[in-house]
């Protein structure tokens, strides 16, 4: 599968702000791990969220195998992991609704996520954020994933958590042919990670 | 464990102030018929220890007459408010969700029913709809829901911005489900809040009305009733005939707004920690 964006323009709406992607071009295969790093403030975010399909652009199209993103129903192949987990679990649920919103998780995916049984008990204002990074993790992996976009998921975790995380991510995204695209300012990172890392500039072109 | 003993105070005030009320609209319940009676063997008694409230022109006990009128405000107060909580629930979150000219023509419609002045408003249904028990209940049900309406279309608004929200429906989740899972667990609190803190206005409404002649019917032991009948006895000093049912209605009124600010408190997210 390819997911592609082709001249997508978007602008926040706010009267004469100028538009944070123009013209932006896209793509990434399945299987393909592609790294993505840019000062802040750029518009990584913005992109992913556009790819992802949460927000809609202005101008041009988000296509999956050629077919807009939008008229997938259901479960959407493209999820997009946050950078700030704790805006994407429901504050008043518990987390077992939370992981289990689409539909029972795999105990394998938990037990390679580290996620204990007495978390799901817990309500998101009582796990940290590297907690709650791995239940969003464990609730994006679905079957019906094909494209996963990370973006600067493991900014809140100690190194050796980063290391479990992307170790587990890495072997998944083998397994089911997922294609990544990792969102980070860590240069190291992203080598360790993809085989390749673009910049801003060469990803607009 | 500060917090802990405070948020236990504010449960036990709750309860007692729901027991209260509970006690009132059922004793007057039962003493609706006792409300009735006449006996002029004991006609314009001043408050004393057999009748604490005082008799009126007609030997009626003024106590009984006052439980009785409370009791039939109160459960007019719990019908109306019911009523417009519902449909407050169900139009804002309609509008919220549906957008475009649904949202536009039920927010126009909120603007209009907010427009009019609460009292000509329900004095008109009333009218329109025969008076009596239904008219009153009628009037103050259709004229109590826009504000509350308005706050749960503000927040399913906000809610459907929210992150959670969005990830939601690309995780597949239905629409009702996204409604039973995210919605309503975060639109109870406000809701409910709301709902008691309506009883007040409904109440003091139904009163009013009833107290103008355009609500309950003269035979009735309802608290505008008792009230609108005294004035005429208060130039000649039977100050009581006024005083102790108006007194009970502000002491109801003032227990109902006390159980709303305290349930609100103990509900919302922002304080029901501390």
């Amino acid at each position: 599968m390819i997911l592609e964006a082709r001249d997508l323009t978007f602008r926040y709406p706010r009267r004469g702000s100028p538009p944070i992607l123009e013209g932006a071009g896209f793509s990434l295969r399945s299987g393909e791990r592609l790294g993505l790093s840019a000062p802040s403030g750029l518009g990584k975010t913005t992109l992913c969220k556009l790819l992802a399909g949460l927000e809609a652009p202005e101008r041009g199209q988000i296509l999956l195998d050629g077919i807009p993103l939008s008229r997938y129903r259901g479960f959407c192949p493209v999820q997009l992991l946050w950078q700030h987990p704790d805006a994407a679990v429901d504050p008043l649920l518990r987390l077992r609704a939370t992981l289990e919103e689409a539909g029972p998780v795999d105990p394998a995916v938990l037990e390679g996520l580290g996620i204990r049984e007495s978390w799901l008990e817990r309500y998101p204002a009582e796990l940290s954020g590297g907690e709650l990074q791995r239940i969003c993790i464990a609730r994006a992996l679905r079957p019906g994933l094909r494209f996963l976009l990370c973006d600067e998921i493991s900014a809140m975790l100690d190194l050796i958590g980063q290391a479990q995380i992307w170790q587990f991510l890495l072997d998944q995204a083998q397994a089911r042919g997922l294609g990544l695209l990792v969102v980070s300012h860590d240069d190291a990172l992203l080598e360790q990670v993809c085989g390749r890392a673009i910049g801003w500039d060469a990803l607009m072109s | 464990m500060r917090t802990w003993d405070r948020r236990r105070s504010t449960l036990l005030l709750l309860i007692a102030a729901g027991a209260a009320l509970l006690a009132v609209s059922v004793a007057g319940g039962l003493l609706t018929e006792q409300a009735m009676a006449t006996d002029f063997s004991r006609r314009d008694l001043a408050p004393c220890w057999g009748y604490p409230f005082g008799t009126d022109w007609m030997g009626r006990d003024m106590l009984a007459r006052t439980l009785a009128g409370l009791s039939l405000s109160i459960r007019i107060g719990v019908l109306t408010a019911g009523i417009s909580a519902a449909v407050a629930l169900i139009l804002g979150t309609v509008c919220a969700i549906s957008g475009g000219w649904a949202d536009a023509a039920v927010s126009w419609v909120i603007d209009l029913v907010m427009g009019i002045p609460h009292i000509l408003l329900i004095i008109l249904i009333s009218i329109a709809c025969g008076r009596g028990l239904w008219g009153v209940t009628a009037g103050v049900a259709l004229s109590h829901w826009t504000s509350l309406a308005r706050v749960v279309r503000g927040e399913v608004l906000q809610l459907h911005q929210a992150p959670y929200l969005r990830m939601a429906r690309k995780l597949g989740v239905s629409q009702g489900k996204l409604l039973r899972l995210h919605l309503l667990p975060h639109l109870l609190p406000q809701l409910l809040a709301g709902l008691i803190l309506q009883f007040p206005h409904a109440i003091l409404h139904e009163a009013s009305v009833t107290f103008l002649g355009f609500g309950l019917s003269p035979e009735q032991p309802a608290i505008g009733i008792v009230l609108e009948e005294s004035m005429g006895y208060l130039a000649l000093g039977r100050w009581w005939l006024a005083l102790f049912p108006g007194l009970s209605l502000v002491l109801v009124v003032a227990l109902f707004a006390l159980l709303g600010e305290r349930a609100r408190l103990l509900l919302s997210p922002a304080s029901a920690q501390g």
